[in-house]
This record gives C-alpha cells, sequence and structure tokens, in this order.
C-alpha cells in the first residue's frame, strides 16, 4: 500500500511542469561533423557554455545536409522544431513563409548589437525574415566558391602560371596532358558539376550574365549563345578529367592535386582544410586564385535560422546563441578552422591565411564593382526546386555527348517546368 | 472468462494489426493526399488536383528513373532466379562439404546493400578495379568502364545486386527442392527420364510456390532499391543510374518538393500493387481452386 502512495506522489510531481528557471537552453541541428568543423563548432559550444547556457547538440551526418533537413522538417512537422538549424540561402526565407519562424525572437538582439553595420548589406538580406525587415538568422562564414586549386610543383615544372583567363586555361590544360599529368581533378557528383558550372558561367559569361540567368532566371539568357559557351567550356573541362572521376568525392579529387597527380581543382574553400591537415602552406606547396573572371565572386554564407520555440529558458537560449554567433571570438576562430572568412566586417584578418586574405580583398573589390553573387549551386541563389532543375541538365550534359545548345535549350525548359 | 478465452487471441493481434493499419496504410492514404496538394517546403493540406502528377511526367529525370527501374527490374530477377536456381539444383546433388559451399553463396547476404555497393564501387571503378588489374596483367586495351559511362551505369546496379540476392535465392529454391518427395524422382529415372528433363519438366513444375516467393521478394527488393544506387553511382553518371526511390528522396528532402516526392512514392506504389497484387490473386486462386 505504501509502495503505491509513493508511486502516485512520484507520478504527480512528473506532472507538475517545470517552471523553474534553469538559464539559457539550446538545441542546436547541425551537420558540422567532420574533423575541421566540428572542432570549429566546438568553439561556439565552449562559449555558449561559459555564458551559463545548456548546449544540447543535434548533429545528424551524411548527405551534405540532406539527412539533417529530413530531421529537421520531420521535426518542424512534429511542432517540436530544434532552437537552431543549420538553414541557408532563400530556405531560410522559405521556412518563413511556412511561419515556423515568427515572431523573430533574435530580432531584437540584432537590433540592439546593430548588426546591419557588423555585416554588408548583401549578407544581412538573406538573413532577415518577415519581407525582409527582421532578422531570424545568425551568418556564420562567407565561403568563395570560384577558386582554382592547384599542384605548384606540378605547375612550375611544367612552365605553367594561374591562369587568368580562361582560354590562358585551356592552353595550360593541353600542355599538362601531354606531359601525361591529369589536368583538371573533378569529383563527378551532381553537385561538384554544378560547381564547375557556375564558377565558368561567371567567367565567361559576366556578372550581369549570371544575375540575369541564375538569380532573375531570365528564359533568353537560359538558352542565349553565351550559355551555348559556357556548355562548350564545361565539354572541354570534361575531356581534362580522367576516367575515374564519375562518383569521387570531392576530397580524393583534392588529394589529387596534393599528390601531384593531378594539376587543378575547382572547388569552394573548405578544400583549403584538406591542403592543411597535410600541412601543406599556400604559395608555397600550392596556388590558390580566384578562377578567371570579371571581379566576380561566388559566396556562400552559412547561418543558422532560429525557429519559433516556446519556453522562457529556450529563448534565452536563442539570444545568447545569436549574440555568440556574431562574437569576434567565435567568427575569428571557426573561420580559421573552417577555411572560409568572417561574415562580420570588423574581425582582423591577421591571423588569417594568404588565401583567406585575398577571398577577403577580392569581396570588397567584387562588392564595389557589382561582381558579388550568391552561388546557385550551393543553394545561395534560388530555391531548391529550380537550383535542383538546373543541376540535372549541367551534370546530364557534362555526363554524355549532349551537345551544348541542346543543353541550353533543356536548361530553360527545365527551369520553366520548376517554376 | 470464457468470453476471454473466445476472444484472447483477437484481443493480443489487435494492438498489432491497428499500429499496421495506421502506420502502412494510414500513411499511404495520407502521402497519397499529400501528392494532390502544392506542398513545397513543408506539408500544406490544401487541395491542388493533379498537377504534381503532371509536373512529374513532365520532368525528364523522372522517365530516366522509370527506365532504369524497368531494367533493373527485369534483369535483377531474371538473374537472380536464373543463377539461384542452377546453383540450388548444383548443391542438391549430395555433393561434400554442401554446408560450406551453402554458406559462402550464401554470406553476401549477411552484408548490407551499402557495404556491396562501396565495394562494388572499387571494384568497378576503371582506375582502381578490374578494368586497371587486367591493364596490368599485359592485356593494354581491355576496358570495363560501366561505371563511369551513362547508359551502362545502371548494368553495374544489377551485377552487383545480383551477386547479393542470387545466394539468399538458392537458399529458397533448396529448401524446396529438399521438400520434394525423392520418391518422385525415383519414378522419374525408372521410367528412364534424363536428369535435366527431370528437373525441367517435373520438379521445376512442382515448385510454383517457391517461385512466387522468390518473385514477390525480389520485386519488392528492387522497386525498394535506394541504398544500393546511393553507395555505388549516387544516380551517376550525372542523372543517368537514377531510380524511383533515390528520385523521390532528393526531391523531397533536397529540392523541398515534397508534393512531387509524394506523387512519385504513389507512383511507386503503383507499380508495385500492378505487379504483384494480380500475381498474388492468381496464385492464391489456384491453391484454392487445388483444395
Amino acid at each position: 500500500m505504501k509502495m503505491k502512495k509513493i508511486l502516485i506522489a512520484i507520478f504527480a510531481i512528473s506532472l507538475v511542469p517545470n517552471i523553474s528557471f534553469a538559464g539559457p537552453k539550446a538545441e542546436v541541428l547541425h551537420w558540422w561533423t567532420s574533423g575541421g568543423e566540428a572542432k570549429a563548432l566546438s568553439v561556439l559550444k565552449a562559449d555558449f557554455a561559459d555564458k551559463g547556457g545548456e548546449w544540447t547538440d543535434m548533429p545528424v551526418a551524411g548527405g551534405g545536409g540532406d539527412a539533417a533537413m529530413q530531421t529537421l522538417k520531420a521535426r518542424i512537422v512534429a511542432g517540436d522544431a530544434p532552437a537552431a538549424a543549420q538553414v541557408k540561402g532563400p530556405a531560410i526565407q522559405e521556412y518563413d513563409d511556412q511561419g515556423v519562424i515568427k515572431p523573430y525572437n533574435i530580432d531584437a538582439v540584432a537590433k540592439a548589437e546593430g548588426w546591419d553595420k557588423l555585416v554588408s548589406k548583401q549578407v544581412a538580406q538573406h538573413m532577415k525574415c518577415n519581407n525582409f525587415t527582421q532578422y531570424c538568422a545568425a551568418p556564420v562564414n562567407i565561403h568563395r566558391i570560384d577558386w582554382f586549386w592547384a599542384n605548384k610543383k606540378v605547375l612550375d615544372s611544367n612552365g605553367i602560371k594561374m591562369p587568368t583567363s580562361w582560354s590562358e586555361f585551356n592552353a595550360a590544360a593541353d600542355k599538362l596532358q601531354a606531359a601525361g599529368i591529369i589536368p583538371f581533378a573533378h569529383g563527378g557528383q551532381p553537385w561538384q558539376d554544378a560547381t564547375v558550372f557556375e564558377a565558368v558561367a561567371l567567367g565567361i559569361g559576366g556578372n550581369d550574365f549570371y544575375k540575369k540567368a541564375f538569380i532573375d532566371l531570365d528564359q533568353k539568357a537560359l538558352s542565349g549563345s553565351t550559355m551555348v559557351k559556357v556548355f562548350d567550356q564545361m565539354r572541354k573541362l570534361k575531356s581534362y578529367t580522367d576516367a575515374g572521376s564519375p562518383g569521387r568525392d570531392w576530397n580524393v579529387a583534392t588529394g589529387m592535386v596534393m599528390d601531384g597527380k593531378a594539376a587543378f581543382q575547382i572547388m569552394g574553400d573548405w578544400a583549403k582544410g584538406e591542403f592543411s591537415a597535410k600541412g601543406l602552406k599556400p604559395g608555397k606547396d600550392y596556388y590558390c586564385s580566384p578562377t578567371p573572371s570579371n571581379k566576380g565572386y561566388l559566396y556562400n554564407v552559412d547561418s543558422f535560422v532560429f525557429y519559433n520555440v516556446k519556453g522562457a529558458d529556450k529563448l534565452e537560449g536563442q539570444k545568447l546563441l545569436a549574440s555568440l554567433i556574431m562574437g569576434k571570438n567565435f567568427q575569428k576562430v571557426f573561420n580559421m578552422y573552417k577555411g572560409s572568412i568572417p561574415a562580420r566586417l570588423d574581425v582582423s584578418m591577421a591571423d588569417f591565411d594568404d588565401c583567406a586574405k585575398k577571398s577577403n580583398a577580392d569581396l570588397n573589390a567584387a562588392s564595389a564593382a557589382g561582381g558579388l553573387m550568391p552561388s546557385y549551386a550551393h543553394g545561395m541563389a534560388l530555391k531548391g526546386a529550380q537550383s535542383g532543375a538546373i543541376t540535372d541538365v549541367v551534370t546530364e550534359h557534362f555526363n554524355s555527348n549532349m551537345s551544348s545548345k541542346d543543353a541550353a535549350k533543356k536548361l530553360a525548359a527545365a527551369v520553366k517546368a520548376s517554376l | 472468462m470464457e468470453w476471454l478465452k473466445k476472444n484472447l487471441p483477437k484481443i493480443v493481434v489487435a494492438p498489432s494489426f491497428a499500429v499496421l493499419l495506421w502506420f502502412v496504410y494510414g500513411f499511404i492514404a495520407w502521402t497519397f493526399y499529400v501528392s494532390l496538394t502544392n506542398s513545397k517546403l513543408l506539408p500544406n493540406y490544401e487541395f491542388w488536383g493533379i498537377h504534381q502528377y503532371i509536373r512529374l511526367w513532365q520532368m525528364p529525370r523522372w522517365h530516366v528513373a522509370v527506365e532504369n527501374l524497368f531494367i533493373f527490374t527485369i534483369l535483377f530477377i531474371i538473374l537472380c532466379i536464373f543463377i539461384g536456381v542452377i546453383l540450388s539444383i548444383f548443391l542438391d546433388q549430395k555433393i561434400r562439404s554442401e554446408g560450406f559451399l551453402k554458406t559462402i553463396y550464401l554470406y553476401p547476404m549477411a552484408l548490407s546493400f551499402i557495404v556491396t555497393g562501396t565495394a562494388w564501387k572499387w571494384i568497378l571503378n576503371p582506375t582502381m578495379g578490374i578494368e586497371k588489374f587486367v591493364n596490368q596483367l599485359g592485356f593494354e586495351n581491355f576496358q570495363f568502364d560501366w561505371l563511369v559511362t551513362p547508359g551502362m551505369s545502371i548494368y553495374t546496379i544489377v551485377i552487383a545486386g545480383v551477386w547479393q540476392s542470387s545466394g539468399f535465392i538458392m537458399a529458397i529454391f533448396l529448401a524446396g527442392l529438399r521438400s520434394i518427395d525423392d520418391e518422385v524422382i525415383k519414378a522419374a529415372k525408372v521410367d528412364g527420364a534424363s536428369t535435366i528433363s527431370i528437373y525441367m519438366k517435373i520438379v521445376l513444375p512442382m515448385m510454383r510456390p517457391v517461385f512466387m516467393s522468390a518473385i514477390v521478394i525480389l520485386v519488392h527488393l528492387s522497386i525498394k532499391s535506394y541504398d544500393l544506387v546511393i553507395a555505388l553511382t549516387a544516380g551517376g553518371p550525372g542523372i543517368s543510374s537514377d531510380m524511383p526511390a533515390v528520385f523521390m528522396t532528393k526531391m523531397a528532402f533536397g529540392r523541398s518538393e515534397i508534393g512531387l516526392a509524394s506523387a512519385s512514392a504513389i507512383m511507386m506504389f503503383a507499380t508495385v500493387s500492378a505487379i504483384i497484387v494480380p500475381y498474388l490473386y492468381s496464385e492464391l486462386r489456384r491453391e484454392q481452386d487445388v483444395k
């Protein structure tokens, strides 16, 4: 009998909601689980714990974020959104349209800390909800996509300089191929094909063309003669790859450049992490330079979006987290590990390596020249349906003998069908 | 008490029945409804008619996926059953160390499709697998690059799938062969039938139900095939080895097209039903007729 009473008492206690305030809490969903990325994120965890916060980690590895998105959607549909999740680009506004972000809890923090002055206008725009009026996400970094990575020894011994135009690159590649070196290390996965494609499109088509085609989705630009030229260059690039390229992971391709089996790779600046992990130095062991373009710069801004959560401790957690993400310490240390540059403008670049310094200088130059463009391949320019439709055609063309004209026509049709 | 005794089996089965009803058939109905909406990032429930189906069938990528599904399913089933039957007949000849051989053929089944896919990805890769090996043996012109050739990559998935599953089919057929009365075979031998015609004309026709189980298992394995494709080719090169299950996941979680993905799921469901239901129906009716 006594036992029964105790059980009832325990049960009753468990029913009383926990109303005591237990410090800021945040559950964070992300897919930064690999070595460098995990290390980078642990900086934020430490910062959060120092301020008395309780961090619940929710790492979902695999699939380039697809698996994480799967988990995230399931949680949101179940009405149990995490405090923050790694979401970027137009997807942020897409979530807002579904009404799961309102009432923009971190906007107060952003206004109080003056984020409008801390980040560039273009980055700020990506972070805002409610018709671009209120902050609902915090930027973590700026990745540059349009990079050439090259093996210094291979280039030097063949008398080749980093190309400043695509025809220069083609000439260099022909020379290397004759010398028995794979000119272009490429991982033939759709997103990597798309990464190369957008760098080529920005270079050959120019800034206005890129904007028309991949931001405005202008039918004429998508099917026009410039696009045909872009596909022609893609076909050329394909001929510079080796037979084992389809399906290869990007870091394996980077490894080929490191080992001197291949000369060039086009990849975002996370590739630098692979070089650094082997103790290689930019300028000494490898070259980094932007792919040829007219002061263009393709960016990918990673960010955390803050969902609508209930409970004072969780709201405090969100505010604290938002403030820490924008903190100078995190922005600096995180990006040194990650290979990117800080989204915050007033972080000193002194401790960064040469590639990052160059990225930062180019960013400002591109911003002034109107060449600062969101990456379509990495989900910064378009919604998933449209960018996916483009990638389908790009990868199909790259991996078959489709003519450039047909590809351009198909591209325009696929985009139209996806709208 | 009497009532309880009478109804106990029903009561015990009821929860699992309810769970099945909800989580399988309930969600099939839910998916069907979502396929009729304009759901993008998250499901919404506003009716939109059959637009998603129209969009689906206008997508070239979906056509690639469906075509691949047919190629894969047909070859996978025929080859698995063919190899499985041959192996089981050989093993049925009362040979020595049968258990050992059986284990060898059955073992691939113990691997997950992810492992199979990854292993075959390396074996078939022209720069480090079979092609390189044969080239190093001195046959420099030997080429085996299906894995990286659009249009051929789907056949590499067939190879890996058959390698994995034919041992299992062998085990099913072996069990079937063992259940056949020896007397039948002996009688046929007395009548002077050759071993081949005994198997072709007497034993295999008697194993109809075994064929049925094998085909049902293989059909659903092939339509669901996702992990093997992801591990082996990830749908590549390009989108040339895409399959409906891969397409569906990509649309739902990579592209925020939940409505479209649901439509493709329903198409897959319809395909399975169209193949399996008539087959089950005819087989079950035959059983009833026999009774």
